[in-house]
């Protein structure tokens, strides 16, 4: 019997030939990261209560001030100091500053730290990110983390497998978001509850690397333990002046055994939005038209990165928001940052009548730079819209793509972006 | 012996996520379990004026299914432990809280039945070896799902530190000899 990809790596990293689902293994990380909420109670618990002086490896962890940072009040100050002094203390290689990394999961791919066939952990749920490269990535906690930073080992169930196959081909208009937000509304946020996602299929070879992290970003928020990728073309181009390792991909046996197979006709996707306060209480865009929104934010690790940005930067060009509206663009890396001044996109969301931020995690989970308040709408490209999870529990959080975000901004309500811009977004 | 806890229930429903166990802004507190105890399950909609001060010590929290998705925040099981709740009962765990707690050593039980069955206020008891709950409300019995021994084990011998004291006394064992 053949193996998923999920299986091979955690059989590789556990020493055996072979693993099934449900077997609980103890294997070897090959990266490990945390942030400035998490690294103070693992540093914490590692050195004062597992009694471990060093991490494993100081060049297998990555330290990020993202979520809090810059701080935004003294006790985050404090959290930050902490971080930064822990990193510093254990030699921590890839320790990110403010102004200089960004959110942890657009750090990690562009700097090549987390590359194919390896077993990553990162103390935030959200770190089923970097699957899109081919590896088993995966959320921990706090303490599994310290466990993880003093031995370098880590205990793991195995997941059984969903495999995901979309056919033919997004049409205009639909993003890797709109795709993967349909998929969630389709199986609920515990669909695929403690497993592997792997995603395949035809359409999956015109979504570009950073759609592709998009999708593996919101594994979580279907309760999964992992999204993964096949590796082709369009990996090895991204991490061709990038990875800082050798790195060996995995493939999927033809006779790998999955739990299920659900296939989608990518075609047949419109474009989607959350709707309050779950991100599988989907819409498609004609449902949810007309609602008036207070706030936008682009931002987030799902969808802020470079591409977005410019997507975004095509709707907003000499347009301006709706007065009522308030339009939050927040990078979300410094080199995301950094590329958008160089093509003019900061001055173009400046003059629409944008807010620009430095790239935090930052309203995304209402820590700061755009808390929405008691009652107000926001339309958010972040990933989760839990009660509460931007601000006051009473705000209404829909979640959409960036063209879909911006051309509402314009219009001060939800509204297919072809309403704003007319048959097709022309590239800045 | 077997360990048998008792206390009154307070019920939850589907898909409660962590920042309605504790809202991310009570994160600065991550380091105090009692402040942040002061503040678990104040994101759920009704409880925004609080909810940990009308916990009596050891009392039980009953949840629907997915209890505990969302981030991967530890101070979720840990906020509710310092609200003085000693066992978590739900239909079924998001699996970061599901490993969160078992790495704590804090117990939590998996009974579909219960689940559906127990109503805020029920006078529960809790047997953690056998894996059964009494419901001396209604004069009832749950028998909850198993997990496998490694994860007992865990639990029983107080979490992940303990064990990874073990393994690194082991390894400077190895190393000196």
């Amino acid at each position: 019997m053949g193996m998923t990809m999920s299986e091979k790596i955690l059989a590789r990293a556990s020493g055996r030939d072979a693993v099934r689902p449900g077997d609980l293994v103890l294997a070897r990380v090959d990266f490990a990261m945390g942030h400035d909420l998490t690294i103070p109670p693992a540093g914490k618990i590692m050195r004062e209560q597992m009694g471990a002086q060093q991490v494993w490896d100081v060049d297998r962890v990555a330290v990020v001030q993202d979520h809090f940072q810059p701080a935004k009040d003294i006790a985050s100050a404090a959290l930050g100091k902490m971080t930064r002094e822990f990193a510093r203390e254990m030699g921590i290689k890839w320790y990110f500053e403010v102004g200089q990394g960004g959110i942890c999961h657009t750090v990690l791919p562009e700097r090549g730290l987390v590359l194919p066939g390896e077993l990553v952990v990162g103390a935030d749920s959200h770190s089923c990110t970097y699957g899109a490269l081919n590896n088993f990535a995966t959320g921990i906690g706090s303490t599994d983390l310290a466990c993880v930073m003093a031995l370098g080992e880590l205990w793991f169930r195995v997941p059984e497998t969903l495999r995901f196959v979309y056919r033919n081909r997004l049409p205009q208009w639909v993003e890797a978001k709109d795709l993967i937000l349909h998929v969630i509304g389709k199986i609920g946020v515990d669909g695929a509850r403690s497993k592997a996602m792997e995603h395949t299929g035809e359409a999956l070879t015109h979504i570009d690397m950073e759609g592709r992290l998009t999708m593996t970003n919101m594994a979580i928020e279907a309760g999964a333990k992992n999204g993964i990728m096949a590796f082709d073309e369009v990996t090895r181009e991204f991490l061709e002046e990038r990875a800082q390792r050798a790195y060996t991909p995995v493939a999927s046996d033809p006779d790998a055994e999955y739990e299920k197979t659900l296939e989608y006709d990518a075609e047949a996707v419109p474009i989607t939005l959350a709707r309050p306060m779950s991100p599988d209480h989907t819409a498609s865009i004609d449902e949810v038209a007309g609602t008036r929104v207070d706030q936008v934010f682009i931002g987030s690790c799902t969808n802020s990165k470079i591409g977005d940005l410019r997507r975004a930067a095509a709707v907003l060009k000499d347009r301006k928001i709706a007065p009522h509206v308030r339009l939050i663009v927040t990078p979300s890396s410094a080199q995301v940052a950094r590329q958008a001044e160089r093509e003019g996109l900061i001055g173009i969301f400046m003059d629409a009548g944008a807010g620009w931020t430095v790239a935090t995690c930052g309203a995304c989970l209402g820590g700061h730079m755009g808390v929405v308040g008691a009652g107000e709408v926001c339309l958010s490209t972040s990933n989760r819209n839990f009660p509460g999870r931007m601000g006051d529990p009473t705000a209404q959080v829909y979640l959409s793509n960036p063209v879909v975000a911006a051309a509402s901004a314009v219009a001060g309500e939800i509204i297919h972006p072809k309403e704003v811009v007319g048959k097709e977004l022309v590239a800045v | 012996m077997s360990e048998v806890l008792r206390g009154r229930a307070w019920t939850f429903g589907a898909n409660v996520d962590t920042d309605q166990i504790i809202p991310a802004k009570y994160a600065i507190y991550s380091l105090d379990e009692k402040k942040l105890g002061e503040h678990a399950m104040e994101g759920v909609p009704g409880n925004e004026n609080g909810w940990s001060q009308k916990i009596s010590a050891g009392d039980v929290l009953v949840a629907g299914p997915n209890f505990g998705c969302g981030s991967s925040r530890e101070i979720a099981p840990v906020a509710i432990r310092g609200a003085g709740i000693s066992v978590v009962v739900a239909d079924s765990f998001a699996r970061i809280f599901f490993r969160n707690s078992i790495n704590l050593g804090f117990p939590i039980l998996q009974s579909p039945t219960a689940a559906a069955a127990v109503k805020e206020g029920d006078e529960l008891e809790i047997d953690l070896d056998e894996g059964i709950i009494r419901n001396f409300t209604q004069g009832d019995e749950y028998r909850c799902d198993s997990f496998p021994p490694f994860m007992n084990e865990l639990i029983k011998m107080g979490g992940l530190v303990p064990w990874v004291r073990e393994r690194l006394k082991e390894r400077r064992a190895r190393v000196s000899a």
